[in-house]
C-alpha cells in the first residue's frame, strides 16, 4: 500500500474550504441546470483523497472522528447542496462498512481497496412497493453454493451510476420476514440497472437519483454479516441524520452568509438601511443558531458511544427520538433559514442569476423534509413518545 | 420463571406470524411480527401484569426482542 503523510484535521478542513470555494461552487449552478453528477467536484475529492476520510488510519484512510466528517458535509453545504448530499451518503455507507464489516476478511480488504482507488459508495434501501419504511424488504438475496443474485425494484438510487459499489439492503434468504434483512455490497460495474424512473426534480437535482431495477450477483462474502436491523439502529440511522443535518446545517450557513453580505452591500449603498432588515437578520442567525444546537447534542450523544465503543446505547428510545429530532427540526429549519434570507435579500435572492441568488438553495432545502419523510419519522417517534418518561 | 405469562400476553398484544408454541424463548419477535407500534401495546400490557414500569434505561429494541430477554427485563423490575 501507498504510504500516505498524515494530515492533520485543521489541514483537511482547510483543503475542503478551498475546494469549495473554487471547483465545487464554480460547478454548482450546471449541476443543477443540467441534473448532472458533479464530476469536476467529486474528481477533485478524490484526488484529494478525501472519500476515505472516515476510514482508519490502519486500513489507509484519515481516520477523522464522525464529528469530523460532519463538519466536511457541512462545509460543502455551503457551496453546492447536490456534492454535499452525495458526500454524506457516501460516508453514511463507509460507516456502515467501518462499523459492521472490519472483521471480515472481504470487507476488511474492500476497506483497503476503497482507500486506494477512492471508490464511491451510493445505497439502495427505497424499495418499490414498501415506500420509504427501511425496516421491510420485498426482495431477498439468493444464495447458491458461495455465490449470490439479487434483484431489486428500486425508485431511488442516488448517482447509481457514477457509484463504484452499492449497499443494497434485501431479505436475508428466500423464506425470510419483510423485516429480517441484510446488506450486500453489490460492485457497480457488474450489476445490470434497468432505468425505471429518471431524475428531473425540484432541488438536489446534482444527486441523480433515479431509479433502476437492480439485477446484481457475485461473492456471498459481499454480504455485510451484521443484520440489517443491528446496523440500522447502531449506525445508518445516527449516521444519516448526523450527516444530513451538518450538510443542511452548511446550506443553511451558506444562505445566512448572502443575506449577511446584502445587508452589508445595502449599508454601503446608503447608511439608511432600515433598522428591519438588521433586525431580521438576527432573527435569521437565531434560527440557525437551534438548528447548530440541536444538531451538536445529538452529535456529541453519537460520538460518545462511539468513543467509549458502545453502540449498544444508540438503541435507546430516547436517543432514537433525539436523532430524529435533528431529522425533522434540521430539514424544516434550513427551509425556514433559506426563505428568511430571501425575504432579507430581496429581488436579488429571487433571481436565477447574480451573487443573492438563493433559487436553487430554496429547491434543494425542500428536499430535506422528503428524504425519509419527516411524517414517518414524527409516526416512529410518536410510539416511542408514549413509552419513554422523559426525553 | 414468567415466560408462560409473558408468552400469553406477547400472544395477545402482537400478530405474530406463527403460532406462539412455534415461538422459542430466543427468537426473534421483531421477525414474526413485533414492530415499534405493536412494542408500545406489549409494554403496557406488561407493565399492568405484572405491575411494574419499564425505565428509560431499559427502552431498546434489545429489551423487547425476545421471550428470554422479556423475562429478564420482568425478572430484574419485579425484584
Ligand atoms: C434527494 C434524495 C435522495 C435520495 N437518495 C436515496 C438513495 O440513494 N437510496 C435510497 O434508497 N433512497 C433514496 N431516497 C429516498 C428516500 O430515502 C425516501 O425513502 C423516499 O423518498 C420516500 O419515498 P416516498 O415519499 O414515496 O414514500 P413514503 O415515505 O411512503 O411517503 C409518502 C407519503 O406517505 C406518507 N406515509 C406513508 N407511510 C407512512 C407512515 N408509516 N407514517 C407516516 N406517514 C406515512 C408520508 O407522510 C408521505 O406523505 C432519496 C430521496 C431524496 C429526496
Amino acid at each position: 500500500m501507498e504510504a500516505h503523510a498524515l494530515r492533520t484535521f485543521a489541514q483537511i478542513k482547510a483543503t475542503v474550504h478551498e475546494l469549495g470555494q473554487s471547483i465545487v461552487a464554480a460547478h454548482a449552478n450546471d449541476v443543477d441546470q443540467q441534473a448532472r453528477f458533479p464530476h469536476e467536484a467529486f474528481a477533485a475529492l478524490r484526488s484529494e483523497r478525501l472519500l476515505s476520510s472516515y476510514v482508519p488510519a490502519n486500513f489507509g484512510g484519515d481516520g477523522l472522528s464522525l464529528t469530523e466528517v460532519s463538519e466536511l458535509c457541512r462545509i460543502l453545504g455551503h457551496y453546492c447542496s447536490s456534492t454535499a448530499m452525495i458526500y454524506a451518503m457516501h460516508q453514511i455507507q463507509v460507516a456502515c462498512l467501518v462499523h459492521h464489516g472490519q472483521e471480515s476478511t472481504y470487507f476488511s480488504g474492500y476497506l483497503r481497496r476503497m482507500c486506494e482507488e477512492q471508490l464511491l459508495l451510493a445505497s439502495a434501501t427505497t424499495e418499490m412497493g414498501v415506500g420509504g419504511d427501511l425496516r421491510s424488504s420485498i426482495c431477498h438475496v439468493e444464495v447458491e453454493g458461495d455465490q449470490f443474485t439479487l434483484t431489486k425494484q428500486a425508485p431511488v438510487i442516488s448517482y447509481a451510476q457514477h457509484s463504484d459499489a452499492i449497499l443494497v439492503t434485501c431479505r436475508s434468504h428466500k423464506e425470510a420476514p419483510a423485516s429480517d434483512q441484510t446488506q450486500v455490497l453489490v460492485d457497480t460495474a457488474k450489476t445490470k440497472l434497468t432505468p425505471l424512473t429518471g431524475w428531473d426534480t425540484l432541488g438536489f437535482r446534482g444527486t441523480c437519483s433515479a431509479g433502476f431495477t437492480l439485477e446484481a450477483q457475485g461473492h456471498k462474502d459481499q454480504i455485510l454479516p451484521t443484520p440489517f436491523s443491528v446496523v440500522l439502529a447502531h449506525t445508518m440511522h445516527p449516521v444519516s441524520h448526523l450527516t444530513w443535518g451538518s450538510l443542511w446545517t452548511g446550506m443553511a450557513q451558506g444562505a445566512t452568509n448572502k443575506a449577511r453580505l446584502a445587508v452589508r452591500d445595502m449599508m454601503r449603498r446608503s447608511d439608511e438601511l432600515p433598522q428591519v432588515t438588521a433586525l431580521r437578520l438576527a432573527e435569521l442567525d437565531e434560527v440557525l443558531f437551534s438548528m447548530k444546537g440541536g444538531l451538536a447534542g445529538a452529535m456529541q450523544a453519537y460520538q460518545a458511544m462511539l468513543d467509549s465503543n458502545n453502540l449498544f446505547q444508540a438503541e435507546k428510545y430516547g436517543f432514537a427520538i433525539q436523532v430524529n429530532n435533528v431529522k425533522t427540526r434540521c430539514s424544516e429549519m434550513v427551509v425556514d433559514v433559506v426563505s428568511k434570507a430571501l425575504q432579507i435579500v430581496g429581488i436579488g435572492g429571487y433571481r436565477n442569476d447574480g451573487k443573492y441568488s438563493l433559487c436553487r438553495e430554496l429547491r434543494d432545502a425542500h428536499g430535506a423534509a422528503l428524504m425519509v419523510n419527516n411524517d414517518r419519522i414524527r409516526g416512529h417517534n410518536a410510539t416511542m413518545q408514549v413509552v419513554v418518561k422523559e426525553s | 420463571m414468567y415466560q408462560e405469562r409473558i408468552r400469553s400476553i406477547v400472544a395477545k398484544s402482537v400478530k405474530l406470524s406463527k403460532d406462539i408454541t412455534d415461538i422459542q424463548d430466543s427468537d426473534d419477535l421483531y421477525s414474526v411480527g413485533l414492530t415499534s407500534l405493536t412494542t408500545v401495546n406489549l409494554m403496557l400490557s406488561l407493565e399492568d401484569e405484572f405491575d411494574i414500569e419499564f425505565d428509560d434505561n431499559r427502552l431498546s429494541r434489545q429489551t423487547f426482542e425476545s421471550i428470554a430477554a422479556l423475562n429478564d427485563a420482568v425478572e430484574e423490575l419485579s425484584a
